[in-house]
């Protein structure tokens, strides 16, 4: 798709992602419906299917989720120069799009929980610090399990999905137990799925 | 230190050796992080690396999720400013993002459609799958870090399950589990703490017996 973008619309973008950074509790993720409704529904800067790929590249490429808001910005760079054709021009915006998008969502969390743990570490011995951690570990500890339960629970039809609940057992079991390279239990994921085998 | 006693004790513990140090481990945990990356910190950062304790990753990764921001990305910019203040903090933080931004834009500038392939589909499925273990198994690991906890094993017990059943049954919104069963826990542990210790106390509170 091709779009056109003035000075101010880019000042809007990284705006909207600096207005959502500080809403990013729990992870980036967390906001996508809001990005959603910004930039495909209000702006229509990006396609229904380019916001999908993105969250789904980005989910299944290495590294921290939070990399989907770049290539949200690499995408609306992209349209800006009317596609992947533009050559040179087009990935040069490309690239403003990813530095406004990942600055944009990165700076306000980032000088607040900054400040924030520094002042906590600083005082660690302090009552309200320690009970701030203490009272918080369970629930922490809590939170894992349930989001290895939910996302083993997405999948819920017992006679296709029994496979897969059996990856999720034996994986967990390998981690847990053992000290095998973590690698080699997704790499073994991988293959398992390709076959069709999960 | 006798073999299997477990976690090492706090001074067994190993640092960064420089702000370099910080990227490239940073870099290469998360180049390692296919989905539930939360694994790969806890093996790589307490097992491998031994930067921090079992006890301390806990602690560490309570604060690293209630701030806003992306909690492995908070996690590296702690530990960072930890040994080399806001430059180590920069470094890790450079490490957590930059060559795995590279290759997230290498993947969606080569296969731009890489994800609606049925194949990839499949793959994604089985990684998916192994993350879940990944996740379900780091959580088992960690209730071995409760064990020193303030509020002892019953009240831990009861907020994890509390904590559990209104992330699982009653699917509230993170914000508000963290809110009120983890509001209910720090009041609890506040009480346990009990008041102050004298200023010059410099004993180790966080370890009881």
């Amino acid at each position: 798709m091709s779009i056109t973008l003035t000075p101010a619309d880019w000042l809007a973008l990284f705006g909207h992602f600096m207005s959502l950074s500080l809403l990013a509790v729990g992870g980036a993720m967390a906001t996508a419906p809001d990005m959603h409704r910004y930039l495909v529904g209000t702006r229509d800067w990006l396609s229904d299917e380019q916001f999908s790929s993105a969250i789904a590249l980005a989910q299944a490429a290495p590294g921290p989720n939070v990399l989907f808001v770049g290539l949200m910005g690499w995408n609306v760079g992209l349209n800006a120069a009317g596609g992947p054709s533009g050559g040179w021009h087009a990935y040069a915006l490309a690239l403003l799009g990813v530095a406004l998008a990942m600055l944009g969502m990165l700076i306000p969390s980032g000088v607040l929980t900054y400040s924030a743990t520094r002042w906590a570490h600083k005082n660690r011995r302090l009552r309200a610090v320690r009970a701030f951690k203490a009272g918080l570990a369970p629930i922490i500890v809590a939170l894992l399990i349930a989001t290895g339960w939910l996302l083993t629970a997405a999948h819920n039809q017992p006679a296709r999905d029994w496979p897969l609940w059996l990856l999720v057992a034996a994986s967990t079991l390998i981690v847990w137990r053992t000290r095998l390279h973590l690698l080699w239990v997704i790499g073994a994921g991988a293959v398992l799925g390709m076959l069709g085998w999960v | 230190m006798p073999p299997n006693s477990g976690p090492p004790p706090a001074d067994a513990l190993n640092a960064p050796r420089s702000r370099a140090d910080l990227f490239w481990s940073f870099t290469w945990l998360a180049l390692q992080g296919f989905g539930g990356v939360v694994a790969v910190v806890q093996r790589e950062l307490v097992e491998n690396k031994r930067w921090l304790t079992r006890e301390q990753f806990v602690e560490d990764w309570a604060v690293a999720q209630i701030m806003p921001g992306p909690n492995v990305v908070n996690l590296s910019m702690m530990i960072g400013d930890r040994h080399f203040g806001l430059s180590g903090a920069l470094a890790a933080l450079a490490g957590m993002l930059a060559l795995p931004l590279l290759v997230v834009l290498a993947l969606a500038a080569l296969f731009v459609t890489v994800a609606d392939q049925a194949l990839a589909q499949c793959a994604l499925r089985g990684m998916g799958a192994v993350a879940a273990g990944l996740v379900l198994a780091t959580g088992i690991k960690l209730i071995g870090a409760l064990r020193g906890n303030v509020m002892g094993p019953l009240a831990c017990s009861l907020l994890a399950l509390a904590a559990f059943i209104a992330i699982v049954l009653l699917r509230w919104p993170l914000l508000w589990v963290l809110a009120s069963v983890g509001g209910l826990g720090c009041l609890w542990a506040w009480r346990c703490l009990g008041p102050p210790a004298p200023p010059n106390a410099d004993s180790d509170h966080t370890r009881r017996p």
